[in-house]
């Protein structure tokens, strides 16, 4: 299980996280919405250490992390339970989307070259997009990146995949077939925190939604409950917003 | 005016062909080794790293600010005043670490502007699936800088093998050097330094034009 406990984030004085207490279970599906400029982004990135929290802890089982002291060991540990899908794909411009896939294997986790790249053809495979093994981004849609972004989290095998609003960036044409792998990701039981305005996808795919204001996790239930019958006033007026 | 001696000049042209490997050795050889030194003192310089950052500033600010011509002379007449050690250092081994250390300033700043120039999202991915800062370097950031810094690095390569010419000024008989010999045994200064200053210049030019081939080659892999 996944605990966050207390993690804390500013920017220059502004707090941006005001101390974050996060349960997850193996297995479950969170989907995290809320206005812009709330956190969210900041709470994933913190997950990861793309940004460094100010306080709080991180435990995955037994690795149980202070972040205000955590070592480079610790860091790079922590990186290896998480995956990080971007909203910009932030695929690697100089590999292929083969080589995409396969470079978290080979070089972070050791595997052969060979072998990473066997497996980079399976995940392939499994998104579709076996025929663009060889292309490189900038040959790719927008869709296809997505994909292929996603197809790198898969393959870190991580214990939880963190996915920061994987459609904002697409033209529309685009969006459905990222979401249609990410429903296909989320019914393999994949742990993953999930920031998305796509409130239909968030309603089929989630166990549990979090809704963030302010930087904390103001209401949380499952979707059911959050769509239609919200409590807190801030959740009901950012929901009457979207209709 | 008196005509050009055209037969003194195809006789001595062979004779300064012969320092062509000694002048293109030394320049290659400094900028090998500067393309490494440059490039670690970039990188030091775009991750800030304590203590290594202060000393790459001072490096970089007191080889861009000095003349290399006093940079050589300090390296091949002073230094091995100081360390005595050093006495056996050569001219060519002087010149090419004058060389080494003065270009490394210049490229280090050009190829920090080019790492910089690499997109956040690549640094990010990078960082997210686990990889240390060095495998970031080397596998995703600097490919991608090369990219942006190799017509310059080409430039910076043109104006190397142009100054081994101080070499001559430690006493190195290189294609400058040998100029000069040729030139105080036969009175003929303009015929011999024109020459050489033909030779310099076809040189640079093949270098130009393979510049301008792996800038349309690059062109096109980055294009979007
Ligand atoms: N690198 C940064 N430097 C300064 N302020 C930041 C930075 N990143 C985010 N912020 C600020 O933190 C707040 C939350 O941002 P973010 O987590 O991106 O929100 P969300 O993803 O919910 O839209 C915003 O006010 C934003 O301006
Ligand atoms: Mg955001």
């Amino acid at each position: 299980m996944i605990s966050v406990r207390g993690l804390k984030k500013s920017y220059n004085g502004q707090k941006v996280l005001n101390g974050i207490d996060l349960d997850i279970e193996r297995g479950e599906r969170i989907v995290i919405i809320g206005p812009s400029g709330t956190g969210k982004s900041t709470l994933l990135r913190t997950l990861n250490f793309l940004e460094q929290p100010d306080a709080g802890t991180i435990s995955f089982d037994t690795l149980k992390i202070d972040v205000a002291n955590a070592s480079s060991a610790d860091i790079k540990k922590l990186r290896l339970h998480t995956a990080f899908v971007f909203q910009n794909y932030a695929l690697f411009a100089n590999r292929t989307a083969q080589e995409n896939i396969a470079e978290g294997l080979q070089v972070v986790r050791g595997w052969k070259k060979k072998d990473a790249l066997k497996r980079a053809s399976e995940i392939l495979s499994e998104i579709g997009l076996s025929d663009k093994a060889d292309a490189y981004p900038a040959a790719l849609s927008g869709g296809q990146q997505q994909r292929v972004g996603i197809g790198r989290a898969m393959a870190a095998n991580a214990d939880l995949i963190l996915v920061d609003e994987p459609t904002s960036a697409l033209d529309p044409e685009w969006v459905e077939e990222v979401l249609q792998l990410m429903g296909k990701v989320a019914a393999a039981h994949q742990t993953m925190l999930i920031v998305t305005h796509e409130m239909r996808f968030a309603r089929d795919i989630a166990d549990r939604v979090l809704f963030m204001e302010g930087g904390r996790i103001v209401e949380q239930g499952p979707p059911e409950k959050i769509f239609s019958q919200p409590d807190d006033p801030r959740l009901k007026q950012f929901l009457r917003k979207l209709l | 005016m008196r005509p050009l001696d055209f037969d003194y000049m195809l006789s001595i042209l062979p004779v300064l062909l012969k320092y062509l490997p000694l002048t293109m050795g030394m320049a290659s050889i400094s900028m090998l080794l500067a393309l490494g030194l440059s490039c670690l003192v970039a990188i030091i310089r775009v991750l800030q790293i304590p203590i290594l950052n202060s000393l790459s500033k001072v490096f970089i600010s007191f080889f861009r600010g000095t003349p290399l011509l006093v940079q050589l002379f300090l390296f091949y007449y002073g230094l091995p005043q100081i360390f005595t050690s050093l006495t056996a250092l050569d001219g060519v081994s002087a010149a090419i670490i004058g060389l080494t250390l003065h270009f490394s300033a210049y490229m280090a700043e050009s190829i920090r502007a080019a790492i910089l120039g690499v997109d956040r999202s690549q640094w990010e991915a990078a960082r997210s699936i686990g990889m240390s800062e060095g495998q970031m370097m080397r596998r995703i950031i600097l490919p991608q800088a090369a990219r942006v810094a190799a017509p310059t690095l080409v430039n910076y390569f043109i104006d190397l093998i142009k100054s081994t010419s101080l070499a001559f000024t430690l006493g190195v008989t290189e294609l400058m050097g040998a100029t000069q010999k040729e030139a105080a045994g036969s009175f003929l200064y303009f015929e011999s330094f024109i020459l050489v200053a033909l030779i310099y210049w076809v040189i640079v030019e093949i270098l130009s034009h393979i510049q301008k081939v792996l800038e349309q080659r690059l062109g096109k892999a980055v294009a979007r």
